[in-house]
């Protein structure tokens, strides 16, 4: 002992302030519940920048789902088959779709409805509902006649306003009977069915069965008379179906249209729906189907997510500015505190440690209640809007952790000027 | 290390240090222009005296205050406590020094509002972690001596002005320093409540406390046993 230097001596006997980690804990939990209105006003920034950020992101989600998934449910199970310019018939214009279309693809798995649908060749004949020739001219229209088997309506997701649509067995006995697209019937001046009423193509009269209300595809059909494939082949002479449309199940687009089942010498490919319809064939025909859609749907969801997150990024900024400023605001109020605290033997670094994780707690409620709001509003916005919520797993722990992260960066300025406060000004300034 | 030991006992076991000792001790704060607001002096406080330092206002008191109570470093001179020489440690080594050795009384108080007289006192031991319990009943201890055994859970709000001085004597006490360092401990007092503090002083320093006592107050500078007078910074022995 008598080798050390009084100095060294000096430092030896001299015992450094600590503090330790649950009387930090202590001291902040009633530095912030000593004000707690305080504290609240200071988390509300945090906790309206959470809530928007989590919010909008999980809408943006919520959302982007909803458009995609309506789209796509759409187009995804639409398969279209029309003729093409292989096979052996070469460029003839006759399709070489059977009439029984609808049954070969009925017995496939994952098809839904299938329908034939073609547009019949009338040579201009006007259509009209009243049994007198007008001289005039001004009850007779132009309206496109459209010839489909019984299962069209259903293929392309119609509904049928009145009456009923025709089935195969009007088509068999090519019974002279119509279905109007709705804007057909309005030109046609037909709303109700009770009378039995009936139209002339030319000179030859139908009896209308029904008025379509709507369909989601082909909306063609919505502005023609529709009438049975087999009194189309009777009454016009339709040769063959033109196209043949399936509504296929959610998933099924893939295995029954995209994936070819035989390759031809002359290396086309041939689907499963092509080889139903013409097994001797199959070239002969053309599919259009989706070719998937996770691409467009990541399109749509960037594009809602790019927005939302500047909203909420901003409001976060914003809030993070508030806990700065009321942190700074606090700290030059408890400057006394400070004082007394130093001269109570407090190290610089246990002030800093004690406004920081002050800040930081703050931002960390304030993103634990952000939120809690954020997903709570995404339900009820979805609960409106009959939604299915959806949510990335991680936001909600994220949003938590970055509002501490926020408390944490917000507090590190006020909290070193917490620790530069000199004691003495500290101590005079109350 | 061996060496942790009280320096009473180290080289030279005859002698006991003073508790207080200024060797030629001065501040200047660096202008323009300087002031030299306390100059270079000698003062010697024993271990159990007690004294005053009595100035009017602007002669220097507070930043002989300051000095004492390691908040401001010297321009010249070395200063002593408790013969451990102060000027060569750092900040650190002077907080801890400070927050073991000295208690502080202040004018006005400096208590906590929203935490209990009992929490006031305690918070003067969390910085040398004492354990949890020990420091409850040393702050129960501090306060019974000062006579607010029965306020505990009270908060400062709810006290009078004398009693919030006894919290705050309380808490300057509890750390069992080697000198109470009092600046105008009556300052925000009336009569009656100063002449309270000042008999608790006087029981402090009758239980063998060493204490100094900043004041511009004739009658609280008479009740010390040895008063120094302090006039356009330099000190006076009465």
């Amino acid at each position: 002992m008598n080798d050390l230097t009084p100095e060294a001596r000096d430092r030896s006997v001299v015992q450094h302030p600590r503090l330790s980690f649950r009387d930090l804990l202590d001291e902040m939990v009633s530095g912030l519940l000593g004000r707690p209105g305080r504290l609240v006003l200071t988390a509300l920034g945090t906790v309206l920048g959470i809530t928007a950020l989590v919010s909008t992101l999980g809408l943006a989600k919520t959302a982007g789902n909803q458009i995609v998934s309506r789209f796509d449910e759409l187009t995804e199970t639409r398969i279209v088959i029309s003729p093409s310019d292989n096979g052996f018939g070469g460029n003839d214009s006759t399709s070489s779709i059977p009439w029984n279309a609808e049954t070969r693809l009925s017995r496939l798995n994952g098809v839904v409805a299938a329908g034939t649908k073609s547009d019949v060749d009338i040579s201009g004949a006007l259509s009209r509902s009243v049994p007198v020739v007008d001289p005039l001219g001004i009850n007779e229209h132009q309206i496109s006649v459209i010839a489909t088997s019984g299962g069209l309506l259903e293929a392309v997701r119609g509904s049928i306003r009145t009456g009923r649509y025709f089935d195969n067995g009007h088509s068999d006995r090519s019974d002279p009977v119509v279905v109007l697209g709705p804007a057909a019937a309005q030109r046609l001046n037909i709303f109700r069915l009770d009378t039995q009423p009936a139209i002339f193509i030319g000179e030859q009269s139908f009896t209308v069965l029904g008025i379509i209300d709507d369909v989601a595809r082909e909306p063609d059909l919505l502005n023609a008379i529709v009438m049975p494939d087999g009194t189309a082949r009777e009454f016009f002479g339709l040769a063959a179906p033109a196209e043949v449309h399936i509504d296929a199940a959610v998933g099924a687009t893939a295995l029954l249209a995209n994936e070819p089942m035989t390759i031809s010498e002359s290396g086309t490919a041939a689907n499963m729906v092509q080889i139903a319809l013409t097994p001797d064939d199959p070239e002969s025909l053309r599919t259009q189907a989706s070719q998937g859609y996770t691409a467009v749907r990541q399109d749509v969801e960037g594009d809602v997510n790019a927005l939302f997150v500047v909203l909420g990024a901003v409001s976060l900024l914003v809030g993070g500015l508030g806990i700065a400023n009321v942190t700074l605001v606090s700290v030059l109020e408890r400057t006394p505190e400070i004082g007394l605290r130093r001269a109570l033997g407090a190290a610089r670094r246990h002030i800093a440690a004690q406004f920081l994780l002050e800040s930081t707690v703050t931002g960390l409620l304030g993103g634990i209640i952000g939120a809690s709001v954020g997903v709570l509003t995404i339900v009820a916005v979805s609960a409106v809007r009959d939604w299915t919520p959806v949510l990335e797993g991680y936001l909600p722990f994220a949003a938590v952790g970055l509002g501490a992260l926020i408390g944490l960066i917000a507090g590190t300025y006020p909290a070193l000027r917490a620790a530069q406060t000199e004691p003495i000004t500290a101590l005079r300034s109350s | 290390m061996s060496l942790a030991v009280e320096p009473t006992m180290s080289d030279e076991p005859s002698t006991i240090p003073a508790v207080i000792e200024l060797r030629e001790v001065g501040r200047t704060f660096p202008g323009p222009p300087p002031v030299e607001a306390f100059k270079p002096s000698n003062l010697k406080i024993e271990r159990g005296e007690y004294v005053s330092i009595i100035g009017p206002s602007g002669s220097g008191k507070s930043t002989l205050l300051h000095l004492l109570g390691l908040l401001d470093r010297p321009t010249t001179g070395s200063y002593l406590l408790d013969g451990i020489d102060t000027g060569h440690l750092g900040d650190n080594a002077r907080a801890g020094l400070r927050g073991s050795r000295i208690g502080f009384v202040f004018q006005s108080f400096h208590l906590m509002h929203h935490r209990s007289v009992l929490e006031n006192v305690e918070l003067a031991q969390i910085y040398n972690r004492m354990p949890r319990k020990e420091r409850r009943q040393r702050a129960v201890n501090a306060l019974e001596q000062v006579g607010l055994g029965h306020r505990l859970s009270f908060t400062p709000r709810t006290l009078s002005g004398g009693e919030r001085q006894r919290v705050a004597v309380a808490r300057a006490l509890v750390t069992e320093p080697s000198l109470l360092l009092a600046d105008e401990p009556t300052g925000n007092l009336d009569t009656e409540m100063s002449g309270d503090i000042m008999q608790v002083l006087d029981d402090l320093h009758g239980a063998g406390l060493t204490l100094a006592v900043i004041t511009h107050d004739l009658d609280v500078s008479r009740r010390a046993e040895r008063q120094v007078r302090i006039v356009d910074g330099s000190l006076h022995e009465a």
